[in-house]
C-alpha cells in the first residue's frame, strides 16, 4: 500500500515537467518548423499529372514554372517566377506577319520566354556523374537496383543549372502516352503541333510495346514539337493557334514546371516503378523546397533546398497590407521556414486539438467546433471568441474564387430550354430558393449570396448595385434584399403554374432534385431544399444517389435540378463564363457546361470575351452576358463560399490567397514563442489518473476482503 | 496432422475462389470502369479518350467475367476478373490503380497496425478473463450483479462515444498522450497507449460477459466441485482448473483473430491517425481502387482460414482428447 501512494504522489508531480503529448519527435523541439496538416494523400507529384488542391500544397513548393501570382497584390497579378518577364504574346497572321492582338486576322500567338541563368535543381542523384563524367545512375544494373529501395539509398547527389530544354521537354510530357495529364485535350487545342507530337508518341510507345520493350525510356527529345522549342540555353518559344490570353495564366501552374531529361531517364529504368521510385513519388524541381519525406500515409516533410536561387520578400501590396504589417519583411530573402512538416489528420477532432495545443501552426474551422472559434455580431462580422482570443489566434477571411449553384437542366423538359414558360419557372425557384438562409443555417455564415457566376475577387466581378441580380434581388437601403416570395408566385403563375399546379392539366407540379447527400446528417439539407420549393407550393421529389450515378445522370442530362460548383483555376472571367458556353454542354460534348445551357446570343459574346484584355469593353460584354444569364436563369446563382482561416500568433506574413500556391516561402514563424506557448498549454494533468487509480483501489478493496472472508471460511470448514 | 492442415489448405482455394467472386460481383455492382476512371481522373478536364485510356492501362477495357469475343478459354481468362484475381494466389497483389506497389504498401504499413492490434488484443484478453474470472468468483453477489450491469452499460456504448471520449479526456482536457499520429520504432508507444486503452476500455463490456458465462458453466461442475473439496484455495481453482477447461470456447474466439490482427482496425486507425492496414483498406474503399479492395479482402480471408487452421491446431494443445481425424 505504501509503494502504491509513493507511485501516485510521484505521478501526480509530474505534471511540473516537459509536455507529454507532443506528436513531434523531441529532436525537432524549438527547430524553425512549420507545422501543417493533408487530409488527403496526395495522388500525383508529378507536375504533369498533378491538379488537385492537396497536391498543389507541396508541388507548388518544389516546382517553379516561369511566372507565379503576387502574394499581395489584388486583382491577381501575375509576375515572374523564373522568367525574367511576363511574356506578351506576339499574334501573328497565316502568313507569319505580326498583327494587333484585336485582329481578326490571328493565326497564331507566341510567346517567349526568358528564364533567368544560374538556377539550379535541388540535390538529387539523376544528376550524379562519375569521374569519366557520365550519369552515375542512369544505367543501373538490376543488381545495383536490387540495393536500392529509396532515393536516399543512392549515395551521391548532384544539380545542374535550369535551362530552357528542361521547360520544353515538360511541355512535351503533356502528350505522353504513358501519362495523364489534365490538361492535355485543352492544351492541344492551342498549342501547335501537340496533336500530332502525342500521335508520334503514341506511335513510338506502340513500337516498344510489339518489341517487348514496353516500359521502355520515350525520349521525348529525339521528336520535335512545333509548338514548343529551345531558342537558347535560357529562352524558349511557345507557339499557340489563335489567341489565347489565359494562356499566360497557366504558365503559372506546375503544369509548365521543368522536368531534366535526366531525371526522366532515370526514373524510366527498368525496376525503379515497382520500388515506387517515380516522378509521381519523387519531385524534382528548383523551388525553395525539396521533399525529403514522402510518406503519405503519416507525413510529408519538404527541406530547404540548398540550390535554392533566392528570392526576397515582395515589397509592394495593398494599402491595407502596409497597415497590418504584412509588409514588414520586405527585401528579406526568403523562404524564413527551414522544414515544413506535414502530418496526416483524416479526422477533424484530432485535427482541431492538436491545433488548439500548439501542435498546427494553422487551421480552417471544422463546423462541429465553429461556435468555439467564431462569434458573428449582430452586424453580420466574424470575430474570434474570448478563448481563442486569450490564446493569440488570429482570425483572416476571404471569399474563395469559386462559386456554388443550383442548376437546372437546360435539355429537361419541364425546366429546361428557352420557352418563356420555362424560363419564368426558373426565375420563380431562383427567388424562392433563400441562399441567404442556406448560408446562415448550413454555412455559419460562411459565404456570400451570389448575383452571378463570377465571385470576388475576378475581374467582371462587379461590387454594389451594379453587379445586382435584378430577376432576384432589389437594391435596398444599399443592401439587396431578396425580391417577396409573391413575385416568385407570381412568376410561376405566369408559366403556366399558379400555386404549384398545372394550368392545363391541375396537376401538381412535381420537380426532382438530384443529389448524392445520404444519411442523416444530410436530411436538414434535404428538408430545407424541399421547403424553399414548398413556398412555391411545388412538391421536391429528392433523388438521392451515389456519387457516380449522380455523375453519370449529369453527363447524359438525365437529372432536372441539382447542385454543383466551380473552383476558378485561374483569375480570369473565362474560366467563369464558359461553364455556359455552348460547345462545352456536358451532354454534347462532355464539357464543363453542366446545365447544358444553350443561348447563341451568348456564345457570340463569349467567343469574343475570352480573348479580350481586361478593360472597360471587357466589362460591358461580360456585364451583357451576365444580364443573360440572368433572365435566362440556367443557374439559381448560390453561393461564393468563404474561407476561414485560424493562425497562432506566432505565425507571420500570412495574407489568404486563391491562387498562389506557392505561399509557403513567405511564411515566417517564431519558434520560441511556440515553445513557450506549447509547455505553457499542454502541462500534463495526472491528478485525475491519480483518483482513478485511487478509486479502482478503494473500490476493490471490498472485493479483496470478501475474499478473504471466503478463504478464511472455506479453511474453517474443511 | 500434416495431412490434415494440406486438406484444410485445399479447403481454402474454393473459399477464395468464392470471396474474390463475391467481392468482385459487390464492388462491380456499385461501381462501372467509368466510375473508377472518374473519380481517378477528378472531376475537371476529363475527357472520354483520358477514361479509355486509364481502363486500358489497367485492364478495366476488358469484359467482367466472360469475353464473347475471345476464342477458347481466352473467353474467361482475357476476362477483368481473372486478369485481377489469378495473381492473388501467389500473392503477387500487384500496382495499385494509382500505379502504385500493393505489397510495399502491406510490409510498410503491417507494423504499425501491429503495434496498435496486438497490445489491444493480448491485453484486452488477459483483462477481460480476469474480470470474467474476478465475477465469476462473487457470482450471485452485489459484485456479480452490478459487474454485470457495468458490462451492458459498456456494451450499449458506441465505440467511437470511447475513442472521442478518450481523445478528449486522455489528450485535450489532460494532455497526457498525443491525441493521433504516429511514429516508428519505439516512439510508437506513446501514441499508441491511448488507442489501446480505448480498444481494451470498449471490449471489456462483451468481453466480460462472454467469458463470465463459460466460466460459469464451468464452475458447476464435478471437477471444481471436487477440487474445492479437496481444500484447493478458490484463486487455485478458478485459475488452475476452470481456466484450463474453459480454453475450448475461449480459443474459439480469440485464436481465429489472430492472423486478421495484421489487418489492423478501421476506425480506430483512421481516428488516430495510425497509418496500418486499416486506414488503406478505407482509403481504397474511399478512392474505388479495385486493386487494394480485392488484395485486402484476398488477404483478410486467407488469414482467417488460417486462423480457423490455428483454432483446431490449438485445440489439440489444450484437449488431449481432439484429434486431427
Amino acid at each position: 500500500m505504501r509503494s502504491l501512494v509513493l507511485v501516485l504522489a510521484a505521478l501526480a508531480s509530474a505534471g511540473c515537467g516537459e509536455v507529454w503529448n507532443d506528436p513531434y519527435p523531441a529532436a525537432e523541439r524549438g527547430q524553425n518548423i512549420l507545422y501543417s496538416a493533408f487530409i488527403e494523400r496526395p495522388k500525383h507529384l508529378d507536375p504533369v499529372q498533378s491538379y488537385s488542391e492537396d497536391e498543389a500544397t507541396f508541388n507548388a513548393q518544389i516546382y517553379e514554372p516561369p511566372l507565379q501570382y503576387h502574394y499581395f497584390k489584388r486583382p491577381y497579378e501575375l509576375i515572374p517566377l523564373t522568367a525574367d518577364s511576363v511574356p506578351k504574346p506576339i499574334h501573328v497572321d497565316d502568313a507569319g506577319n505580326a498583327v494587333s492582338a484585336d485582329s481578326p486576322a490571328i493565326a497564331f500567338s507566341i510567346y517567349e520566354i526568358h528564364i533567368k541563368p544560374g538556377i539550379r535543381y535541388q540535390p538529387h542523384p539523376a544528376f550524379a556523374r562519375d569521374s569519366t563524367g557520365s550519369f552515375r545512375y542512369l544505367n543501373l544494373t538490376s543488381e545495383e537496383l536490387g540495393r536500392i529501395w529509396t532515393l536516399a539509398d543512392f549515395k551521391e547527389t548532384a544539380t545542374r543549372e535550369l535551362t530552357a530544354d528542361d521547360y520544353v521537354y515538360q511541355i512535351k510530357r503533356l502528350a505522353h502516352p504513358r501519362l495523364h495529364s489534365p490538361i492535355f485535350g485543352l492544351m492541344s487545342e492551342y498549342i501547335v503541333g501537340l496533336k500530332e507530337f502525342a500521335a508520334a508518341l503514341r506511335e513510338k510507345d506502340k513500337e516498344f510495346a510489339e518489341a517487348g520493350k514496353r516500359d521502355a525510356w520515350l525520349d521525348l527529345s529525339q521528336i520535335p514539337l512545333a509548338g514548343a522549342e529551345a531558342v537558347d540555353r535560357y529562352t524558349y518559344r511557345i507557339k499557340l493557334k489563335g489567341s489565347y490570353p489565359q494562356f499566360a495564366y497557366w504558365l503559372a501552374m506546375s503544369f509548365f514546371a521543368p522536368v531534366p531529361i535526366e531525371v526522366d531517364r532515370f526514373y524510366a529504368q527498368p525496376g525503379m516503378a515497382e520500388k515506387n521510385l517515380t516522378l509521381d513519388w519523387y519531385p524534382v524541381g528548383t523551388g525553395p523546397y525539396m521533399l525529403v519525406e514522402n510518406n503519405p500515409n503519416a507525413r510529408m516533410v519538404l527541406a530547404r533546398n540548398p540550390n535554392f536561387h533566392g528570392e526576397t520578400y515582395p515589397s509592394e501590396g495593398e494599402a491595407s497590407d502596409v497597415r497590418s504589417g504584412l509588409l514588414a519583411d520586405a527585401g528579406k530573402p526568403i523562404p524564413f521556414v527551414d522544414r515544413i512538416v506535414f502530418s496526416r489528420e483524416k479526422e477533424a477532432i484530432p485535427y482541431w486539438s492538436k491545433f488548439l495545443q500548439g501542435y498546427y501552426d494553422a487551421s480552417s474551422i471544422p463546423s462541429d467546433s465553429f461556435d468555439q472559434a467564431v462569434r458573428i455580431n449582430i452586424e453580420g462580422e466574424a470575430n474570434l471568441t474570448p478563448e481563442m482570443e486569450a490564446k493569440g489566434i488570429r482570425l483572416e477571411t476571404s471569399v474563395d474564387t469559386s462559386t456554388r449553384y443550383m442548376a437546372f437542366n437546360w435539355l429537361d423538359p419541364v425546366v429546361g430550354g428557352s420557352s418563356e414558360r420555362a424560363r419564368k419557372l426558373r426565375q420563380a425557384i431562383s427567388i424562392a430558393v433563400d441562399w441567404e438562409e442556406f448560408i446562415a443555417i448550413f454555412s455559419n455564415g460562411r459565404g456570400i449570396a451570389a448575383q452571378g457566376p463570377i465571385p470576388p475577387g475576378i475581374f467582371g466581378y462587379r461590387e454594389g448595385e451594379a453587379g445586382v441580380d435584378t430577376v432576384v434581388y432589389d437594391w435596398v437601403n444599399g443592401q439587396p434584399r431578396r425580391k417577396s416570395i409573391d413575385v416568385a408566385q407570381k412568376l410561376l403563375a405566369e408559366a403556366g403554374y399558379p400555386d404549384g399546379r398545372d394550368a392545363k392539366t391541375g396537376e401538381p407540379l412535381v420537380l426532382y432534385f438530384d443529389t448524392t447527400s445520404r444519411g442523416p446528417g444530410e436530411k436538414s439539407r434535404l428538408d430545407w431544399y424541399r421547403k424553399q420549393f414548398t413556398r412555391l407550393a411545388i412538391q421536391l421529389e429528392v433523388r438521392d444517389t451515389d456519387y457516380n450515378r449522380f455523375q453519370e445522370k449529369v453527363r447524359k442530362g438525365t437529372g432536372q435540378i441539382f447542385v454543383w460548383g466551380w473552383n476558378a483555376d485561374y483569375p480570369d472571367p473565362e474560366n467563369f463564363l464558359f461553364l455556359f458556353y455552348g460547345p462545352q454542354a456536358k451532354v454534347k460534348s462532355q464539357g464543363e457546361n453542366a446545365a447544358n445551357y444553350s443561348n447563341p446570343e451568348y456564345d457570340r459574346l463569349f467567343d469574343r470575351v475570352k480573348t479580350m484584355e481586361n478593360g472597360p469593353e471587357r466589362q460591358l460584354l461580360i456585364d451583357q452576358m451576365t444580364s443573360i444569364l440572368r433572365e435566362d436563369a440556367p443557374w439559381s446563382f448560390g453561393i461564393h463560399p468563404k474561407s476561414y482561416g485560424l493562425y497562432h500568433d506566432w505565425v507571420h506574413n500570412l495574407k489568404p490567397n486563391q491562387m498562389a500556391r506557392n505561399g509557403m516561402k513567405y511564411r515566417r514563424i517564431e519558434p520560441r514563442r511556440r515553445e513557450e506557448e506549447r509547455a505553457d498549454w499542454n502541462r500534463p494533468v495526472v491528478w485525475p489518473i491519480v483518483l482513478i487509480g485511487a478509486f479502482l483501489a478503494l473500490g476493490s478493496m471490498p472485493a479483496i476482503a470478501s475474499y478473504r472472508r471466503r478463504e478464511r471460511a472455506a479453511g474453517k470448514a474443511a | 496432422m500434416g495431412a490434415y492442415i494440406l486438406r484444410r489448405l485445399l479447403y481454402a482455394i474454393p473459399i477464395l475462389i468464392g470471396v474474390n467472386l463475391f467481392t468482385f460481383a459487390l464492388f462491380f455492382v456499385v461501381n462501372t470502369p467509368d466510375d473508377m476512371a472518374r473519380l481517378a481522373l477528378g472531376i475537371k478536364r476529363v475527357t472520354p479518350e483520358a477514361i479509355e485510356k486509364w481502363k486500358a492501362e489497367r485492364g478495366y477495357d476488358k469484359p467482367l467475367l466472360y469475353n464473347d469475343t475471345a476464342e477458347g478459354l481466352d473467353k474467361l481468362s482475357d476476362t477483368i476478373f481473372f486478369a485481377k484475381s489469378a495473381k492473388l494466389f501467389v500473392f503477387d497483389f500487384g500496382p495499385a490503380d494509382d500505379k502504385r506497389d500493393i505489397a510495399h504498401e502491406i510490409k510498410t504499413r503491417m507494423w504499425p497496425s501491429l503495434a496498435l492490434a496486438i497490445p489491444v488484443f493480448a491485453i484486452g484478453l488477459a483483462v477481460n478473463i480476469t474480470f470474467a474470472l474476478l465475477v465469476a468468483f462473487f457470482r450471485a453477489t452485489y459484485i456479480d450483479f452490478w459487474g454485470v450491469v457495468l458490462c451492458v452499460a459498456m456494451m450499449s456504448i458506441s465505440s467511437l462515444f470511447y475513442i472521442i471520449g478518450g481523445q478528449y479526456l486522455i489528450s485535450s482536457l489532460w494532455n497526457l498522450v498525443p491525441i493521433s499520429g504516429y511514429q516508428a520504432g519505439v516512439d510508437a508507444a506513446k501514441f499508441v497507449v491511448l488507442p489501446v486503452a480505448v480498444g481494451v476500455v470498449s471490449g471489456i463490456g462483451s468481453g466480460t460477459r462472454w467469458y463470465r458465462t463459460i466460466f460459469l458453466e464451468e464452475v458447476g461442475k464435478d471437477y471444481v466441485r471436487t477440487a474445492r473439496a479437496k481444500g484447493l484455495a478458490e484463486a487455485t481453482v478458478m485459475y488452475r482448473h476452470v481456466l484450463k477447461n474453459a480454453l475450448i470456447p475461449i480459443l474459439t474466439g480469440a485464436v481465429v483473430v489472430i492472423p486478421a490482427l495484421f489487418m489492423g482496425s478501421l476506425v480506430m486507425e483512421s481516428f488516430f491517425g495510425i497509418p496500418g492496414l486499416g486506414s488503406y483498406t478505407i482509403d481504397a474503399i474511399q478512392s474505388q481502387d479495385f486493386a487494394v479492395v480485392r488484395s485486402m479482402v484476398f488477404l483478410g480471408s486467407f488469414l482467417y482460414i488460417v486462423g480457423l487452421l490455428l483454432t483446431d491446431i490449438s485445440y489439440t494443445l489444450v484437449d488431449p482428447r481432439v484429434r486431427f481425424e
